[in-house]
């Protein structure tokens, strides 16, 4: 009885899960995606810490309904650094998969500060505690080192540059936002700095213009 | 000479599980009020991290599944295995474990997910030392039902047991399945798939902790209470024995109806529609078994609330079931995928299936528990006429809601423009609806009659000593009893008569 009911509880999950993880076709690699920076892995730690996914999806099928408001649809091999994946069930929110380069890093702090003060009529709450709070970056070395262990390909040694490579980063999108005219004392060391990072990130690998964040 | 065997039921346990039902129940639910308001007025996360809708979200979604249906589920496999095996549960000690370990599991979760410490993948968010420790307590559930099936005094397994024994099996599968991480922290993991994978390990799970989890346990529950309380025979034994080993092989299968027209392979997206569409006959296969079991008692039906929560269940099951494999479908799928549609649907079973299930055994079960009568037929009645408005109310604004701003979002002007291309108005045509759903809210106050229910049962030895032998006595009673009986013989006899005998 026991012996059957897992035989048969296991058949389907086997055909179905194998080949999904052995055979490479089944996920398309492509060029020009490549693993996220020490600083965007952060923030997308903080997206998951939020439960960003509980509202946002990142997947935009392929719909001219959806391809109109978001953009390009969505591609398997976009993914292959994704750990855990963010697609999301529910979009109480727009998909943010093309959301990369779609603002500016002002209007990405100003709105997670009062969403509202943006989007009047928003539900989006806010989130104050991302521009008050410090980015903890102490983690970055064991997580480059996890991920490269299950296979994101970060070079030899990179942990060890990895916080100095996140400050830069940092560096860089915080005097972006002081030349919009939001001012703050150590606003480079918020985390905010690193959730822009992430959102300025996503969806960008495979668009054909350069990158507003690098 | 042949030999009168003694023993006893650990009803203990069973109480135990059924207060943890109750308290997490209303935590859960009333946690579900909290964001389903927090939608309508995003300021009430008052701009405090832990109490914002990303982080109760997963919280609401683990109380109600784990601790709530979860202590249900176990609250009745431990009272109808023992009387269905005619054995008391293997291990006191095992039992005692699954028990205090369930519940810190669910007061572990209540204190990380707030604290954003989470793995993410939907309804397996705890992170990985939660994970070992739901491991631990699951093998140890799992061995002392097993050593109580191998210690069984009747011959036959009834079908209930094989819904509990295929529910264990699959769960372990799932979740070690699911929960293969590589830890950073203690409190940090990435999982070790990725992506596309990623996504379809997390279905397979997801999907399936629904199917067993939220379904089969609920199926063995079904089919020992259902008949117990209409005092019926199961309608068809083969029937369910059949849809039994149909269900457990079609649904594993099911999972990635979740995933379609994203970018997981087609052929993978074509399985899981499949399976899902044959998945129906299964499933109604329990569901007529069901309420063909009340064939003849269906004028008790009309009195009897106990009854009325199980039909209702049943009724919920089905068209949870009939909808499933036709959101399944991929032209449907088009427009209900990330609506509230979605919503509305697993709020069908949840509230209908399994909540209304759980009103239904505890009412059946608690009088039992204590030797009593229900407290008031009345108030049960009242829970489950409000309960019912409450799904109603819950489940059509959500509905109409999906099917709005889905087609909103579809919609195109005659030049060839989105016609709402700010998506936001898509949202703000939808929030009557939203509030709507709050008052489905009221779903969760009449579960305090369960309370009541118990908290009745003070005066209930008297009452039933006034009409009966009085079944269950109170330990001051034993001590007065003992010291009656404390004759001869000594008194250890006298403790022997009140104690072990059970006047």
């Amino acid at each position: 009885m026991l012996l059957l009911a897992t035989i048969a509880i296991l058949i389907g999950g086997i055909i179905e899960i194998f080949p999904m993880v052995m055979i490479e076709s089944n996920v398309p690699r492509i060029e020009s995606v490549k693993p996220y920076t020490p600083l965007e892995l952060a923030g997308r730690d903080m997206y998951i810490r939020e439960g960003c996914v509980g509202c946002h999806s990142q997947m935009v099928r392929p719909f001219r309904s959806e391809t109109e408001r978001y953009g390009e649809y969505s591609k398997s091999g976009e993914y292959i650094y994704d750990r855990p994946f963010l697609w999301g069930s529910k979009r109480t929110g727009p998909d943010l998969q093309r959301v990369g380069g779609k603002y500016p890093d002002s209007w990405h702090f100003n709105h997670m500060l009062e969403p509202q003060s943006i989007s009047p009529g928003s539900i989006m709450p806010p989130y104050p505690w991302m521009i008050r709070d410090e980015l903890s970056l102490d983690l970055l070395p064991k997580k480059i080192k996890a991920l490269r262990t299950l296979g994101t390909p970060y070079p030899e040694g990179y942990e060890q540059i990895a916080i100095a490579d996140a400050q830069k980063q940092a560096e860089r999108v915080a005097g972006r936002l002081k030349k919009d005219g939001i001012e703050m004392d150590g606003l480079e060391k918020k985390e905010i700095i690193a959730m822009i990072a992430y959102l300025q990130r996503l969806g960008t690998d495979i668009k054909p213009k350069a990158q507003a964040t690098k | 000479m042949a030999q009168v065997e003694k023993f006893h039921y650990d009803n203990a346990i069973v109480r135990n599980f059924a207060y943890a039902t109750m308290i997490w129940g209303l935590v859960g639910m009333l946690v579900g009020l909290i964001i389903a308001l927090q939608l309508i007025f995003p300021q009430l996360n008052l701009g405090i991290a832990e109490v914002s809708y990303g982080r109760l979200r997963p919280l609401h979604t683990n109380a109600v599944i784990f601790a709530f249906v979860g202590n249900g589920i176990f609250t009745g496999v431990y009272y109808s295995l023992q009387r269905l095996l005619k054995a008391r549960m293997f291990s006191k000690v095992l039992s005692n474990f699954h028990f205090w370990g369930w519940q810190a599991i669910i007061v572990a979760a209540a204190l990380t997910l707030p604290l954003g410490l989470t793995s993410l993948h939907e309804y397996a968010e705890l992170e990985w030392p939660i994970d070992l420790a739901i491991a631990l307590v699951w093998i140890g559930f799992g061995i002392n039902m097993f050593g109580t099936i191998l210690k069984r005094r009747e011959n036959h397994l009834y079908v209930a047991i094989w819904f509990y024994i295929a529910t264990w099996v699959t769960v372990t599968v799932l979740h070690v399945g699911n929960n293969l991480e590589l830890p950073v922290s203690a409190f940090k993991s990435y999982p070790v798939f990725a992506g596309v994978q990623d996504a379809l390990i997390q279905w397979w799970y997801g999907h399936n902790a629904v199917a067993f989890f939220l379904t089969t346990p609920y199926l063995g529950l079904m089919y020992y209470f259902l008949p117990k309380a209409a005092n019926r025979p199961v309608y068809s034994y083969k029937l369910s024995i059949i849809h039994f080993w149909a269900l457990i092989f079609i649904y594993i299968w099911a999972g990635p109806h979740h995933l379609l027209y994203t970018s997981l392979p087609d052929w993978a997206q074509s399985l899981g529609t499949v399976f899902s569409v044959m998945l129906i006959a299964p499933s109604w296969g329990g569901m007529l078994n069901g309420l063909l079991t009340l064939r003849g008692a269906w004028d008790r039906v009309r009195q009897d609330p106990i009854l009325k929560f199980m039909v209702v269940a049943v009724t919920a099951y089905g068209m949870s079931t009939f909808e499933g494999p036709m959101l399944s479908l991929k032209s449907v799928n088009a427009i209900s995928h990330f609506t509230d549609w979605t919503i509305g649907h697993v709020h069908i079973g949840a509230l209908g299936w399994n909540g209304f299930l759980t009103f239904g055994m505890l009412y059946w079960l608690i009088p039992r528990l204590f030797s009593t009568k229900l407290y008031s037929e009345k108030l049960a009645n009242t829970h489950f006429w409000i309960g019912t408005l409450g799904i109603m109310f819950y489940a059509i604004p959500l509905y109409w809601a999906g099917w709005t701003q889905s087609l909103m979002w579809k919609e195109f002007t005659p030049d060839g423009f989105l016609k709402y291309g700010n998506f936001l108005e898509t949202v703000t045509q939808i929030l009557p609806m939203y509030a709507m759903r709050v008052v489905g809210g009221t779903y969760i106050w009449p579960e305090i009659s369960l309370w009541y229910t118990i908290w009745s049962r003070r005066s209930a030895p008297a009452r039933s000593l006034a009409t009966k032998q009085p079944k269950r006595l109170h330990w001051l009673a034993r001590m007065a009893c003992t010291k009656a009986n404390t004759g001869t013989a000594g008194w250890k006899e006298g403790l022997f008569k009140c104690f072990y005998l059970r006047p």
